[in-house]
């Protein structure tokens, strides 16, 4: 579904504050898979979702989305089949505007814009329904201005924005990590929910080892622009997070001693 | 008196649809967009020169629409693929404008008042439907009569032809194109999310805001029976007074009762500029001053009220705890001394 190539990205080419990105990444996500991926700052995981997204094109390598080469194709076009979720709240709602009508702007990914009400009586059941998946009454305050809702609630409506017109690829940026514990739990248990019932290829950035445990069929561990650790499906159902907190010293810790390419 | 007034309710009438295209760019864009002053003489230059030249007014006002509309359409290319700033492209396009107007022109005054413009049409056709006299008579009655203006043509018309615009608008901003257009104003990194290209539609909606100013410069130019190239000068800050002063006054709860308050705001602002012009030492050239200071007072008021009405509040709260505190003395201190 998804496949990454020999990604390579530098930032400030030429000058002191150089610094490799990502470095040569290979990726391979087929239908429905959910990886989650972990690491430090600045270890590239936000630079590769950007790469994804097409807010940056890789100075190397090729982004496919089934079967087909997206690499130099502008973030709008892409966003048509990629849905994403920000870390920030505020990013994923015009705030200024009402429920329905950001459901609807989210609608207009798959459909064509045109001189149509954003907002007809039969969108707004549709609506209507799928709020109601979140359980958090918004299907009670359609005409609610988005900037009134608290931070949990936003995020739940983003990620139902993101989500509702089934996306070839999700996209999912440290998404609970503005929240307080028990509406990050919430956002992640719906995320949870979301991406099983209609089967979304995901890719979830996360700082919160335990729910990269919790989430997803596959795990990876980013560091200083590389993938340094690959779980699959079997594998992740044994994890821990003390194991992957070893893995993690064992892998930097081999890195002062060993050769660079040896580990990877 | 009443006179003066009328004219100013007239001329509110037509400055509102300009007011209306600031209030798209600076509003719903989020753009302060200065390319207003020079496509405002635009309209007026284009329509004018047509009409000059034996063009149907009403052609020539489409035009002028027209040429408004790109004008705008330039400015949101400086800024989105120019990658220049938004004030800084508006100002561009408005100094740009001037001299490409002086062309239009060929010279910097066209004058309107031995031909046949929209105005002079539209009066004609109403003495055909006879209600002035109508109108008249009943201002008589009640013993008014004493006031006449010309026509009532031009003011009927233009608030109606603004509520017309303004409809329109509330109608646009609700379908697809226009919620994609507003969420690009209000967040633009949650829409690109969204498969909208928002370079796009900042173009579209700066053209849109400029075509409804041409469209205002154009009847004010042949309403006053003239074309100058000065006119546009601060037509920005009128504009903005406008959408200032209607929604501190009318409010602006959603878009149907904000763009409202717009029209009212242009009128109101009129209202204001000529009660202030008769005001014995002021002479017309204060004009812009009096025009800045009405903006200056429309920012700052609504916020000195509201710390006024903040205040009283919290002085009410200090009241009634004191009333409390005095009625029940001893067991409130008790409580304060154990909660230390």
């Amino acid at each position: 579904m998804l496949q990454l190539n020999q990604i390579y990205k530098v930032f400030n080419e030429g000058t002191p504050d150089e610094k490799v990105a990502i470095n040569h990444i290979n990726l391979n996500m087929s239908p429905g898979d959910f990886v989650t991926v972990i690491g430090s700052n600045g270890a590239g995981k936000s630079t590769v979702m950007s790469v994804i997204s097409g807010k940056l094109t890789p100075d190397l390598g090729t982004v496919n989305i089934d079967g087909k080469n997206l690499t130099e194709l502008s973030e709008h076009k892409r966003s048509s089949f990629i849905g994403r979720v920000f870390q920030d709240p505020m990013a994923g709602t015009a705030p200024s505007m009402t429920i329905e009508e950001n459901l609807a702007i989210a609608y207009g990914r798959v459909k064509s814009r045109g001189l149509g009400l954003g907002v007809n009586r039969k969108r707004r059941d549709f609506f209507k329904e799928k709020l109601e998946t979140l359980h958090l009454g918004l299907e009670n305050r359609l005409h609610a201005k988005v900037g009134l809702l608290s931070g949990g609630e936003r995020q739940a409506l983003s990620l139902l924005m993101a989500t509702f017109t089934e996306p070839k690829i999700l996209l999912l940026d440290e998404h609970t990590a503005a929240l307080d514990p028990s509406r990050a739990e919430l956002v992640t248990q719906l995320t949870k929910e979301i991406v099983s019932q209609y089967g979304l290829t995901t890719l979830m950035v996360t700082h919160n080892m335990q729910q990269a445990l919790e989430l997803g069929n596959r795990l990876i561990m980013m560091d200083k622009g590389q993938i340094i650790f690959e779980v699959d499906e079997a594998a992740k159902q044994e994890l821990t997070v003390e194991k992957l907190l070893n893995e993690f010293q064992r892998i930097r810790g081999e890195k002062m001693n060993n050769d660079r390419a040896v580990l990877i | 008196m009443p006179t003066a007034i009328f004219g100013s309710l007239e001329a509110g009438a037509l400055y509102a649809l300009m007011a209306l295209g600031v209030y798209l760019s600076f509003r719903i864009l989020d753009f302060p967009d200065l390319t207003v002053d020079g496509s405002f003489v635009t309209g007026g230059a284009v329509a004018a020169v047509m009409i000059v030249n034996g063009f149907n007014p009403f052609i020539a006002t489409i035009a002028a629409i027209v040429a408004g509309f790109l004008a705008g359409c330039f400015t949101g290319l400086l800024h989105t693929k120019g990658k220049i700033n938004a004030l800084l492209s508006g100002i561009l396009m408005m100094i740009a404008l001037y001299s490409i107007n002086l062309r239009i022109m060929g010279k910097s005054n066209v004058s309107l008042l031995s031909e046949e413009t929209v105005i002079t049409k539209i009066t004609e056709f109403w003495k055909q439907l006879k209600i002035d006299d109508a109108i008249q008579t009943g201002l008589s009655a009640i013993g008014i009569g004493g006031f006449i203006p010309k026509t009532w043509a031009i003011l009927f018309l233009m608030v109606i032809l603004a509520f017309i615009v303004k409809v329109g608008m509330d109608w646009f901003l609700k379908t697809e194109l226009g919620l994609a257009l507003r969420a690009t104003g209000d967040n633009e990194t949650m829409v690109r999310s969204f498969s909208v290209d928002t370079d796009f539609y900042k173009i579209f909606g700066l053209g849109l805001s400029n075509a409804l100013v041409a469209f205002s410069g154009a009847l004010v130019a042949q309403y006053n029976g003239f074309s100058d190239v000065g006119m546009g000068i601060g037509m920005i800050v009128i504009g903005l007074a406008s959408v200032i002063i209607g929604e501190a006054v009318f409010g602006a709860k959603n878009i149907i009762r904000a763009t409202a308050a717009v029209i009212g705001g242009a009128i109101l602002y009129r209202i204001i500029v000529t009660m202030a012009l008769r005001v014995e030492f002021l002479e017309t050239g204060d004009m812009k001053l009096i025009t800045a200071l009405i903006v200056i007072c429309a920012l700052i008021l609504p916020k000195v009220i509201d710390r006024q009405k903040e205040k009283q509040r919290k002085r009410k709260r200090l009241k009634a705890m004191k009333q409390a505190d005095a009625e029940g003395r001893g067991q409130n201190l008790a409580a304060v001394k154990s909660d230390l």
